[in-house]
């Protein structure tokens, strides 16, 4: 069973996403907005991986052997100006994506076990996911016009 | 005669429950004339508040003279308060800008309109060709009337095509329009001021009603002496005259510590779930998301919450006990919610308590979502502050269409593909360099705005050009490129729209100094100077004067919400303000929404399809379709999270901001009448009595705040708030100190961070340290009628004016009050559409 494997890139990739939005806030002091709902979604991740825990412990995690390209590369630094921002929410956008795809896969196997504990987590940690991804798409379609066309 | 400055309120005119509010005319007068000296009076509304009481203007020999409340408004029933008697024309013969400025050489210099014009117009036009719309921001009021604000909307967002437009109204009533956009899918006060003389129960939340809005105080006061006076709970960190009525009424003080009114908010929402106060029939059939609502509040017992907040969870629990068992509750909300924490969400679960127990739409049981200024209602219908004007969905192409056909232009000139960019971030932009266009009109930035030495920062820009249009030269006006003379209220006609959507109409009375203009003209003037077109080559402004850019609105609003098509000039004349919707088949408008509870939800109509509460992501068109909520109300949900500053060991003390009853913004107005400039000179320092005691400080000892923006410095009054938290007033500002020094101003304290739904900064949430720079020689220059009162009277003199307003309690018959309809107009109901 390779659900182990699964849960130990899902841990990994939401420490990875924890850590990228506290980086990102912090990188981009200056737009108190993005600084603070960074900070909110960071904890909310945390609260994520605090839910997985129970089931890691049950299941086992396979961190060790899973493959490379399963492990979710996290922000070396963020980026200075308009486009920087721009580009650090794209890069959070995607490291967003790789758990909210993950949290599915999981859902499915949980499904198939019929494991009702990880499929409650599983509920919730989507509705978390997906409003990360909400949030991170509305101040991307805000930023782009300035950046873009206005900024210097 | 009465003394309006000692008494704010007047005189009572009690009476019971479902009986009309007495009239009571209220009158002043310049020193030394009689009403038989007045030529002639001259219809109006005050401009001080968002009550905007009814008011007839004194005019003799070209000049403004004096005020009178109109009998028959039926906002005001004839009265006036202290801002409206003293405040509102004193101010109109002084300091005035009666010529425009230019900058030469680094300073501004008397010029002229052509020249002025001409260098807006020479530097618009260069930025259009080198950056396009994008470079150009625009940042009004809530003081200017609707003609003007739908003008520059149309100029904005046809004629340059920009984003970038927003009003002051972000710092005043940003959150009471997305808290109803949330709720109810868009914007309109769903209750009415005559739900005063019908509760059996309000609440204030963060409501200085007795301050902010005296005149409708004035009402409640008169309910308060009345025979079956109403339950009042008051939620404010200070002990206001609110929060002493609703003790005195047998109801409930709750004072929270700032930052945490979410908290509070979901432990009262889950009291009312857990004790089964909830209308489940009206749940089930006019709201969507309460198992989510459930869920979010569960948590939230009494005890928990008390933790957060500090209060005593009895009360909470007294205060819970009081919304879910009164017959008629009415709500009110204004700044204490809306420039705190989690604005919106916590504006969101007061309509959520009306919804819960279906408290909406009759005699009684209203929510008024409060607005700040005078005319904000219009900023944002008219789509000054960025929205599409007529309540319309940036988001919803067809309502673009809508607009482009009206204006005949090419949609995609008008900015819809994000959010309308709101102020804090168009100054964000400015500060980057990417604005460089900023037209400021009507409203005192400098100030205002929160952490002010980075605003002057910006304002100081080499590359940002700043055109300021106003009445005085205000400390904004000190950073422009170009200052443009605008005439003021009684110096030009227009209509507004009050906080219960009452239009009134206000004449023009004198003219105005110099060579002062309305703002409509100017708009007008700059945009036949720039030449903007429509698809046929037409003029896209084709109005000349007030009455023509009113009938533009009207079509514009035509079949919305905000419908206007029932109004004229020729109508609001002579009788009372009308209150919209108001059309053809409602010509009387209508004094409460949602009397059947259905709700502008349904997706054609709905002015936004909603956000996420806790980080203001946007609900996508499919996602809120998916919902089918075809008229039905959302209880919208979100947990309390942590403020983004909190008291630490370096800066211990949390400062919230606010007002006087003496005087209005940033005092440009009520700074220059004599009696309110007496009633409050200057700048004081809030402290509680534990808090002073434990800082050696006593009434009157000048202390510093600082925070790590900035500092103030002022006299300490030690007053009757709660510990922990210090108080600033924000109205005072440097245009009459002679030094140079900027520790006077409240917002040179606060915070650079907002509300991620409305946008609305956060004023009351900063982390201060205090600490005592002199012993006093005399208390503090706060006035003592008000929430300002010492802890200690002895040795603090009464704030006083004089003996100079006559109130006359007539037996007239009050004005009726307008009719609620069964159906709100315009709001598609389920059975009529698909
Ligand atoms: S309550 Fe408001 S509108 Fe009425 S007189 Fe006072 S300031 Fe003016």
């Amino acid at each position: 069973m390779h659900l182990a494997t699964y849960l130990g890139l899902l841990h990994s990739s939401l420490t990875t996403l924890a850590d990228a939005f506290r980086q990102v806030g912090q990188g981009h002091g200056d737009e108190p907005d993005v600084w603070h709902t960074c900070q909110v979604l960071a904890g909310r991740v945390d609260r994520q991986t605090e839910a997985l825990l129970p089931v890691v412990r049950r299941y086992g995690e396979h961190r060790e052997t899973e493959p490379e390209r399963l492990h979710a590369t996290g922000l070396e630094s963020t980026r200075g100006g308009p486009v920087g921002l721009l580009r650090d929410l794209q890069d959070l956008y995607t490291l967003a994506g790789l758990a909210d795809i993950t949290w599915t896969v999981v859902g499915q196997a949980a499904q198939g076990l019929r494991d009702r504990e990880l499929l409650d987590v599983v509920t919730s940690c989507e509705q978390d996911t997906a409003r990360q991804l909400t949030w991170l798409r509305t101040r991307i379609k805000q930023a782009a016009p300035q950046a873009l066309i206005a900024a210097r | 005669m009465s003394d309006r400055i000692a008494d704010i309120w007047g005189t009572r005119t009690p009476h019971a429950k479902d009986a009309p509010w007495p009239v009571r005319v209220d009158l002043h007068l310049d020193d030394g004339l009689a009403e038989s000296d007045v030529d002639q009076w001259v219809q109006s509304a005050c401009v001080l508040c968002s009550n905007g009481c009814g008011c007839d203007i004194a005019v003799r020999d070209g000049r403004v003279v004096g005020i009178r409340g109109r009998a028959g408004d039926v906002v005001n029933h004839g009265r006036l308060g202290p801002k409206g008697l003293y405040g509102s024309w004193q101010h109109l013969g002084e300091d005035r800008l009666t010529r425009p400025l230019v900058r030469r050489g680094g300073v501004l210099v008397e010029s002229d309109w052509d020249t002025a014009m001409d260098l807006v117009v020479r530097r618009s036009r260069e930025l259009l060709a080198e950056v396009g719309p994008l470079s150009h921001g625009f940042y009004t009021s809530g003081q200017l009337f609707l003609e003007e604000y739908y003008t520059l909307a149309v100029i904005g967002k046809a004629g340059i095509g920009t984003p970038h437009m927003d009003g002051n109204t972000r710092l005043c009533t940003a959150t009471a329009a997305a808290a109803m956009k949330e709720s109810f899918g868009s914007d309109g006060q769903p209750g009415s001021c005559t739900d005063v003389d019908s509760c059996d129960a309000l609440f204030l939340f963060g409501h200085n009603m007795a301050e902010t809005q005296t005149v409708l105080w004035s009402r409640v006061l008169d309910r308060l002496h009345g025979p079956d006076r109403p339950v009042v709970v008051a939620v404010d960190p200070r002990r206001t005259k609110v929060a002493e009525a609703a003790v005195a009424s047998g109801g409930v003080h709750l004072a929270p510590l700032p930052g945490t009114n979410q908290a509070l908010m979901n432990g009262l929402v889950r009291e009312v779930i857990a004790n089964g106060w909830v209308d489940r029939d009206y749940v089930d059939a006019h709201t969507l998301g309460y198992d989510e609502l459930a869920v979010t509040v569960e948590p939230c017992t009494p005890e928990h919450v008390a933790g957060i907040c500090r209060v005593d969870p009895d009360d909470l629990r007294r205060a819970a006990r009081v919304f879910g068992t009164s017959d008629r509750v009415l709500s009110t909300v204004l700044q204490g919610f809306y420039q705190s924490h989690q604005a919106t969400a916590a504006s969101c679960q007061v309509n959520n308590l009306h919804l819960l127990r279906g408290l909406i739409g009759r005699p009684g049981c209203g929510i008024l979502q409060m607005n700040g200024q005078p005319t904000a209602q219009n900023t944002r219908e008219c789509g000054a502050d960025g929205d599409l004007p007529g309540f319309r969905n940036w988001d919803n192409p067809g309502h673009v269409e809508q607009l482009a056909r009206l204006w005949n232009v090419d949609p995609l000139t008008i900015p819809h593909w994000a959010p309308p960019t709101h102020a804090m971030q168009i100054w964000r932009y400015a500060e980057q360099g990417s604005i460089k266009f900023l037209w400021i009109s009507g409203t005192n930035p400098a100030v205002s705005l929160p952490e002010l030495p980075r605003i002057r920062e910006i304002l100081a820009r080499e590359d940002l050009f700043v055109v300021v249009q106003d009445g005085f030269l205000t400390e904004t006006a000190q950073y422009a490129d170009v200052v443009l003379p605008a005439a003021l209220w009684g110096e030009k006609q227009g209509t507004f729209t009050n906080v219960n959507r009452t239009v009134h109409l206000s004449e023009q009375a004198v003219a105005p100094p110099g060579q002062a203009r309305s703002d409509l003209d100017v708009f007008l003037d700059y945009a036949r100077r720039m030449d903007f077109r429509d698809r046929d080559g037409e003029p896209l402004v084709k109005w000349h004067d007030p009455e023509g850019a009113f009938a533009a609105w009207r079509e514009c609003s035509r079949g919305r919400l905000c419908d206007y098509t029932g109004l004229s000039y020729d109508k609001l004349r002579g009788g009372s303000g009308i209150p919209w919707p108001c059309d053809e088949d409602h010509p009387d408008g209508c004094d409460r929404l949602y009397a059947d509870g259905v709700f502008p939800t349904h997706p054609d109509v709905c002015e936004d399809y909603g956000h996420d509460l806790l980080t203001g992501g946007t609900t996508s068109p499919e996602q809120y379709k998916a919902q089918r909520p075809d008229g039905r109300a959302f209880l919208k949900a979100a947990e309390y999270a942590p403020p983004p500053e909190q008291p630490s060991a370096d800066y211990p003390f949390v400062c919230t901001t606010g007002r006087t009853a003496y005087h209005f913004h940033t005092r440009t107005k009520t700074g220059r009448s004599r009696r309110l400039r007496r009633a409050a000179p200057e700048p004081w320092v809030e402290l509680s009595a534990a808090d002073a005691a434990a800082l050696g400080v006593r009434e009157g000892d000048l202390v510093r705040v600082e925070s790590p923006r900035g500092r103030v410095e002022a006299p300490a009054r030690v007053g009757r708030g709660r510990d922990g938290v210090v108080f600033v007033p924000f109205h005072y500002g440097y245009w009459d100190t002679g030094g140079d020094g900027h520790t006077r101003a409240a917002n040179e304290l606060t915070l650079t961070e907002w509300d991620p739904v409305s946008k609305q900064p956060l004023f009351k949430v900063a982390a201060v340290r205090v600490t005592k720079l002199a012993d006093g020689t005399r208390p503090a220059p706060a006035p003592t009628t008000t929430a300002s009162a010492p802890h200690d009277p002895a040795g603090v003199p009464a704030t006083a004016g004089e003996d100079d307003v006559r109130e006359d309690v007539t037996p007239t018959d009050p004005p009726a009050p307008p009719p609620t309809p069964e159906r709100t107009p315009n709001v598609p109901h389920p059975a009529s559409k698909g």
